[in-house]
């Protein structure tokens, strides 16, 4: 069986970033798996612009995007297999993958990272009632027929759910001839990010329709037309609201959800809220030495985020490969002590302390494993990625990422180590399509040593 | 001419192909859809009744109890999935215990052996996660759930390699006797045969009424369903089912062959004999009836919905036999609910009455067994490996959710009677019938469909006719 240092399972901008960064952690041993015909992941297809202003201060595409950091996986001269498909990953990190050249394969990994990224909610999950036609499609796949083949899904489309890839589908949709009539968006608010509302419908003068849904399929073999219907506070469609169009086809914009089957598969615990793996602040999962970052772990709106995530996890992973290295070595050393001591009934001083150094090393780790503090997320904090740290192990500036649960105007966001108020800020509107975080200074928190918990949440005033 | 037309290439027409292949005479099956199992056969509870409900005496007891007898063994000879997990029909009220009893003592003398009525701590070690109120339940070690398109697709090609026709997107608009047999009007022209089997489905009555006075009268009667995740499949270990009412069997939950989770159906009449359109009253239905029987039914985790049509005919019996005053024209109608069950039954029935008619004689070259789609996920490591080798498309997963890959998918498009179709590989290999539905794999399953069958890929569709997945190239109407 091959070893690796660090497997990453999934080439999009996740487990790229991941990768660049494990290597500049100087990890020499590193494996990238991707499913598809080339590294790049989603972004392949996101053929708009707005990439990476946080990341490389300027305006990049999609592919653009990737490209920089595909370039420099070339450099780092780091190794990747495309078409080649991870079935199964062990608790103790040996991935079986499958492609056609290599058959059904199995490689041991000294830390793996989880980066499959999200797939799309699909229309059955919604439960809209009518016919199964052709001409259903979800946002993402559409967006791969037209950007990627050069094919057009339809000529006269309606839009269920303001998410950001619904909302980039009405422009583009646009542009390549079709004619999209209204974007309908189930909750009070768009699931997207404002600037994608203002150049994508309000640019072409797209109608979006909050606080409304699909009531109705209508088409046999091709969908030829959509009810649309107002809906209460419970989402309930209002009797009495519904209004037809015609149409030949409905995308669906309504949620990612992060794919973690390979990691339930292994064990990896799973928050309700978010999908994703429970993650500490080394984004390390309840698996020692599997790590988790991108839309696999929750999902982002940019992906100048998601990049940063996984360059944190990449060099996390590598301290974690590095740490184990070093653990070995000693605990070797400690063994070879033992048959020392066992064989000439003596030992050396240099030997004692490896030994005990060994076991300390051993001791830190166990107890970081098991000191982690707690973060709540309450009082209109969805969740928070990480949601434990062990303040010892964090970097010296930890980002916290969350998302709200509703539409928050001139609230603050405050945070608290136990009871004590470490952050008040204030923030004229937050909207669950936009990612928040607040930064946490070690500094800080190794002032309060007996601390229990971190809490986040929103204030009024 | 042929000796034979069947009309449909449902589970009971093409049952009824597979049983007449055994004797010299040409078949053929005509199929308005573009492949076989596009009716009720498709979009049903997929289960292999014991045989306690219909009356006793009746012609649908009879061929249910047969055709859950005579399915372990063919699943084997012709390869499709089918697994005896037994069902239970609970019971919430100890004042209905006597319906209980009612049922146990029908399904005895329907011949339905192993039953038994389960009390309250043992039905929970059975299922611990059945409803808090049940207090006692129809065990029936009988009854089993199978794939329906398996079976269906099973019997076809097996017809298929012994010499059985297949004409799709034909549709029998009229029927009219000559002096040798019968000649049909199609959309695709005419065809004659000595004797005509009339396996419509919900069209059996239309197709009857063409031939006699003594009209019939099937009513679609609507079902909806929800299918839940695999990650939900283990939620129960057997058929669920209420006791039934006044509608059929009441709302069901079941592990299915390929480890998801069904339930359903609702019973709505309908005079659209094409209206397999789910309703949000229908879907709520599902929602609040199945939570009856089974308690934490995550819901959350479903996937999809769709409904079926059952060919409901008024006195609720399966109508099969000659017609009285049409000669060689046989009714194969009113095969609802258990009729997946007793599809191989009814296969033997049919071709017993036709075979009499026309004094057929046994075709000594048949061959009963037939290998289905090679499933690589079944195979042990090693001779994965190898057929990886000899094939490497068996190493490329095109499907995700269900891990298919394209040697699958070529194998389903390029076997006897292929599929044409996104649902057509769907139904063969289950490419798209996972938990994203198609998002990711469709395109790539086009690709294929495209290559292999020599289309354009702006000619695949998703189920024939107009069902076509694109509608054009970028930019083509500016």
């Amino acid at each position: 069986m091959k070893t690796y240092d660090i497997v990453i399972i999934g080439g999009g901008p996740a487990g790229l970033s991941a990768a660049v960064s494990a290597r500049k952690s100087e990890i020499e041993s590193i494996l990238i798996l991707e499913r598809d015909k080339e590294l790049g992941g989603i972004l392949n297809q996101c053929i708009h612009n707005g990439f990476g202003l946080h990341t490389f201060k300027e305006e990049l595409t999609g592919p653009e995007y990737a490209g920089r950091f595909i370039e420099q996986v070339e450099e780092l001269q780091i190794e990747y297999r495309l078409h080649t498909m991870v079935m199964d990953i062990s608790q103790d990190k040996v991935v079986t993958a499958m492609n056609s050249t290599d058959g059904l394969f199995e490689i041991k990994a000294g830390a793996v990272i989880l980066a499959m990224g999200c797939r799309e909610r699909s229309r059955g999950a919604l439960n809209i009632p009518g016919y199964r036609p052709a001409g259903i499609f979800s946002a993402g796949t559409a967006q791969r027929l037209v950007n990627m083949e050069g094919f057009l899904p339809g000529r006269k489309v309606v839009i269920l759910g303001s998410g950001d890839i619904g909302l980039i589908m009405a422009r583009r949709m646009t542009l390549e001839s079709a004619q999209v009539q209204v974007v309908a968006e189930l909750m009070p608010y768009s699931g997207g990010l404002k600037r994608n509302i203002v150049q994508c419908l309000d640019d072409y003068g797209i109608p979006l329709k909050l606080s409304h849904t699909v009531v109705e399929i209508r088409g046999r073999e091709r969908v030829e037309g959509v009810t649309l219907a107002q809906v209460d506070e419970k989402n309930r469609p209002i009797p009495g609201t519904e209004e037809d169009y015609a149409c030949d086809t409905l995308l669906l914009s309504v949620g990612l959800i992060p794919e973690n089957e390979l990691s339930s598969g292994m064990g990896v615990e799973l928050s309700r809220v978010t999908s994703g793996p429970v993650v500490n602040e080394s984004l390390e999962t309840n698996i020692e030495g599997v790590f988790a970052c991108g839309n696999v772990l929750h999902v982002h709106d940019l992906v100048d985020f998601v990049s940063e995530e996984a360059a944190a996890a990449g060099r996390n992973a590598a301290r974690y490969v590095q740490e184990a290295g070093k653990r070995a070595k000693l605990q070797a050393a400690a063994d070879g002590a033992d048959e020392a001591k066992e064989r000439f009934g003596e030992q050396t001083d240099v030997e004692e302390e490896s030994r005990s150094s060994a076991k300390q090393d051993a001791d830190v780790a166990a107890q970081s494993r098991h000191q982690a503090v707690e973060i709540r997320a309450v009082d209109g904090v969805r969740y928070t990625v990480p949601s434990r740290i062990h303040v010892e192990r964090m970097e010296d500036i930890q980002t916290v990422r969350f998302r709200v649960g509703g539409v928050y105007k001139n609230c603050f966001v405050s945070v608290y180590l136990d009871e004590e108020r470490i952050l008040h800020r204030k923030r004229p509107v937050m909207a669950p399509g936009e990612m928040e975080d607040v930064k946490l200074r070690k500094e800080e928190l190794l002032k309060h040593p007996d601390l229990k918990t971190i809490t986040v949440k929103l204030e009024e005033i | 001419m042929y000796d034979v037309i069947i009309i449909g290439a449902g589970v009971s027409g093409c049952a009824a192909a597979r049983e007449l292949s055994r004797y010299k005479a040409r078949v053929c099956v005509l199929e308005k859809a573009e492949d076989v199992c596009c009716g009720t056969s498709k979009a049903n509870s997929a289960i292999a009744h014991a045989g306690y409900d219909a009356p006793t005496g009746s012609l649908m007891a009879k061929l249910n109890v047969q055709g859950n007898q005579m399915m372990e063994q063919l699943s084997k000879e012709l390869d499709f999935e089918f697994q005896r997990i037994g069902s239970l029909v609970i019971c919430r009220d100890a004042e209905d215990l006597p319906n209980l009893q009612a049922l146990y003592d029908r399904g005895a003398a329907n011949g339905v052996t192993g039953l038994r009525i389960v009390e309250k701590e043992e039905l929970r070690q059975m299922e611990p996660n059945i409803s808090d109120d049940a207090v006692a339940a129809l065990y029936a070690p009988t009854a089993g759930i199978v794939c329906p398109f398996g079976m269906n697709i099973a019997f076809a090609e097996n017809a298929a390699v012994n010499g059985v026709e297949f004409r799709f997107d034909t549709e029998v608009q009229g029927i009219r006797k000559t002096e040798s047999g019968w000649l049909l009007e199609t959309n695709q022209g005419q065809f004659e045969a000595k004797c005509v089997v009339n396996a419509a489905g919900v069209y059996a009555d239309v197709i009857h009424n063409m031939v006699s006075e003594q009209k019939i009268r099937i009513t679609p009667r609507r079902g909806d369903y929800c299918l839940l995740d695999k990650s939900a499949g283990s939620h129960v270990a057997r058929v669920i089912f209420a006791l039934p009412g006044k509608y059929g069997k009441g709302i069901l939950v079941t592990p299915t062959v390929h480890g998801n989770l069904l339930v359903g159906p609702t019973a709505v009449d309908t005079e659209n004999k094409e209206g397999s359109n789910t309703t949000r009253e229908g879907l709520d239905q599902v929602i609040e009836k199945a939570g009856e029987n089974v308690k934490n039914l995550p819901m959350r985790s479903v996937i999809t919905s769709f409904a079926g049509l059952r060919a409901h005919e008024e006195n609720h019996e399966f109508i099969i036999g000659e017609v009285e005053g049409a000669a060689g024209f046989v009714d194969c109608a009113g095969i609802e609910s258990p009729g997946l069950t007793a599809s191989p039954a009814i296969g033997v029935m049919v071709a017993g009455i036709v075979r009499e008619i026309l004094q057929l004689e046994e075709n000594p070259s048949f061959d009963g067994t037939r290998k289905g789609i090679l499933k690589p996920q079944e195979l042990p490591v090693e001779e994965r490996r190898q057929l990886i080798r000899e094939n490497p498309a068996y190493g490329n997963i095109i499907c995700r959710c269900e891990m298919v890959t394209e040697g699958e998918i070529i194998d389903a498009i390029t076997r006897p009677l292929g599929a044409k179709s996104l649902d057509g590989v769907k139904r063969r290999t289950r490419a798209g019938m996972g938990r994203c539905q198609a998002g990711f794999c469709s395109p790539r399953v086009m690709e294929i469909l495209a290559r292999e069958c020599g289309k354009h890929i702006s000619d695949i569709t998703k189920a024939g006719g107009e069902s076509r997945i694109v509608v054009g190239v970028n930019k083509d109407s500016l």
